[in-house]
């Protein structure tokens, strides 16, 4: 074949699988399209498949042409990682590990190799098999860097949650003049006691409350150490002239509480929201009247 | 009588995050064996002291679970196990307002009164285990209230 008459010229393994790999970019393309990782991303066509296919095939010749083969930071790479992080992130989203996506990736290098063995038929064996290894270093580091991309998405995928979630279970809910609420809602471990504590003393300086409720009938366990992150919210709003009423201890979490042997002393608590309002209204000097039937007040 | 699926299990303690895990898991478990809602909160509350104790003074550990049957009750065994320290004056540990940290020092005396059968195995230099057993009947009370 005429296209041999180049190889051997360029030196390196490394470059000599950089022109292979443009040589026979639309083969390889096309039997990755077949490959787990295309065919489950782009399920509505094929041609889709192997136009990033070329890309990728393209991205990692040039990776080849500068002698990168072993360098995940390799400026032909960002292709890579922009192409075939895209594909894995969507194949943890379906539920797959990273062995798996490890895997798929994996999957590739085989075609590409025979592909590769059967495009050097006249060559010496030696250089047959620096080309190989260097074929295989190259997919190597190609999976590294997949891998790496995908678990730093999740990664961050988990820390925006988390600080999605802890955001979200703490509103501030203004009740009445001078009386602000938190309803906690699921696990208080340390981290959100303090971002709570944070949040309800910021609302108790913006408001002027003299009263904070921390509603905890959303908060499905009262140990020791929720109990103590509660204390030291009261404590500190007390520091800041507010009184903190806890309510929502509902029946078993009360029993508990007293087996454990925590003792809430100081703290005001109340059954229900509705019963922790009625206190600070009433320490506010607005106390609720229940409309009694034939009084005079209305409906 | 069989033993409900899904209540066996060995859970790793490690982060905080296996901290919910062992709570839920031991809600599930022992909602599947019948326990009422009061001694339910009770063993998940102690089951969440314990499991802290694990991560945070035994460096990380495992919970295992086992459902047990005796006549017509069913129990909850659970056990936490690590290979941290260990606990010097057990004595002392179990007393309450004891703490080796900036805690309460309620977690291991505490939990002792929320569980029907409670022991500890410790020795310094090579870990911890706790073993407590909560009954869905709260019948079979070996440390008799009375
Ligand atoms: N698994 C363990 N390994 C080593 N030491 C432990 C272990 N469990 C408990 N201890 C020791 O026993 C002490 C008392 O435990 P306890 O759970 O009662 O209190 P605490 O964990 O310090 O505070 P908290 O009230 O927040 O639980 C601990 O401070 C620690 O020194
Ligand atoms: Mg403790």
């Amino acid at each position: 074949m005429p296209e041999h008459a180049s190889t051997g010229q360029h030196g390196s393994p490394a470059r000599e699988v950089g022109a292979f790999l443009r040589r026979r970019a639309e083969q390889i393309s096309q039997r990755w399209a077949d490959e787990p990782l295309f065919r489950t991303v782009f399920t509505v066509s094929r041609d889709e498949a192997v136009e990033a296919g070329r890309i990728v095939v393209d991205a990692l010749a040039q990776v080849a042409d500068t002698d990168q083969v072993h360098d995940p930071d390799a400026a032909g790479f960002t292709v890579v990682r922009e192409q075939l992080s895209r594909m894995g992130a969507a194949r943890s989203r379906a539920g797959f590990t990273t062995a798996q996506v490890s895997n798929d990736v994996d999957a590739l290098r085989p075609p590409v190799e025979n592909l590769l063995v059967a495009d050097l038929p006249d060559e010496p064996t030696e250089l047959v098999r620096d080309c190989t290894t260097a074929l295989t270093v190259l997919m190597g580091t190609m999976r590294l860097v997949v891998l790496e991309t995908a678990l730093s998405e999740g990664q961050a995928l988990i820390e925006r949650q988390r600080l999605q979630l802890m955001e979200v279970a703490t509103p501030v809910i203004k009740l009445w003049d001078g009386i602000v609420a938190v309803p906690l809602i699921g696990t208080l471990d340390s981290a959100r006691s303090q971002v709570v504590m944070e949040t309800l003393l910021e609302a108790v300086v913006d408001q002027h409350a003299r009263f904070a409720i921390l509603d905890i009938t959303g908060v499905p366990t009262v140990d020791s150490l929720v109990a103590q992150h509660l204390m030291k919210t009261v404590a500190a709003a007390r520091l800041m002239g507010a009184e903190c009423v806890v309510s929502g201890i509902r029946p078993a979490i009360a029993q508990t509480i007293v087996q454990l042997g925590l003792d809430l002393g100081t703290v005001i608590t109340r059954a229900s929201l509705a019963d922790a309002l009625a206190y600070a209204l009433h320490e506010l000097g607005a106390d609720i009247i229940n409309a009694t039937p034939g009084g005079a007040g209305h409906r | 009588m069989e033993t409900a699926a899904g209540v066996d299990a060995c859970l790793p303690i490690r982060s905080d995050m296996d901290l919910v895990w062992v709570r839920q898991h031991v809600r599930q478990a022992a909602g599947l064996l019948g326990f009422g809602l009061v001694e339910q909160t009770k063993l998940v509350t102690a089951a969440s002291e314990l499991a802290r104790n694990t991560l945070v003074h035994g460096g990380g550990g495992r919970m295992e679970t086992a459902g047990l049957t005796n006549g017509h009750t069913r129990g909850l065994r659970l056990t936490f196990s690590d290979e941290g320290p260990g606990i010097p004056d057990l004595e002392r540990a179990l007393g309450d307002g004891y703490t080796s940290g900036d805690g309460l020092g309620m977690g291991l005396g505490g939990a002792r009164r929320l569980v029907h059968e409670f022991a500890v195995d410790s020795t310094p230099g090579v870990g911890t285990k706790v073993t407590v057993v909560s009954w869905a009947d709260r019948s079979p009370r070996p440390r008799g209230e009375f």
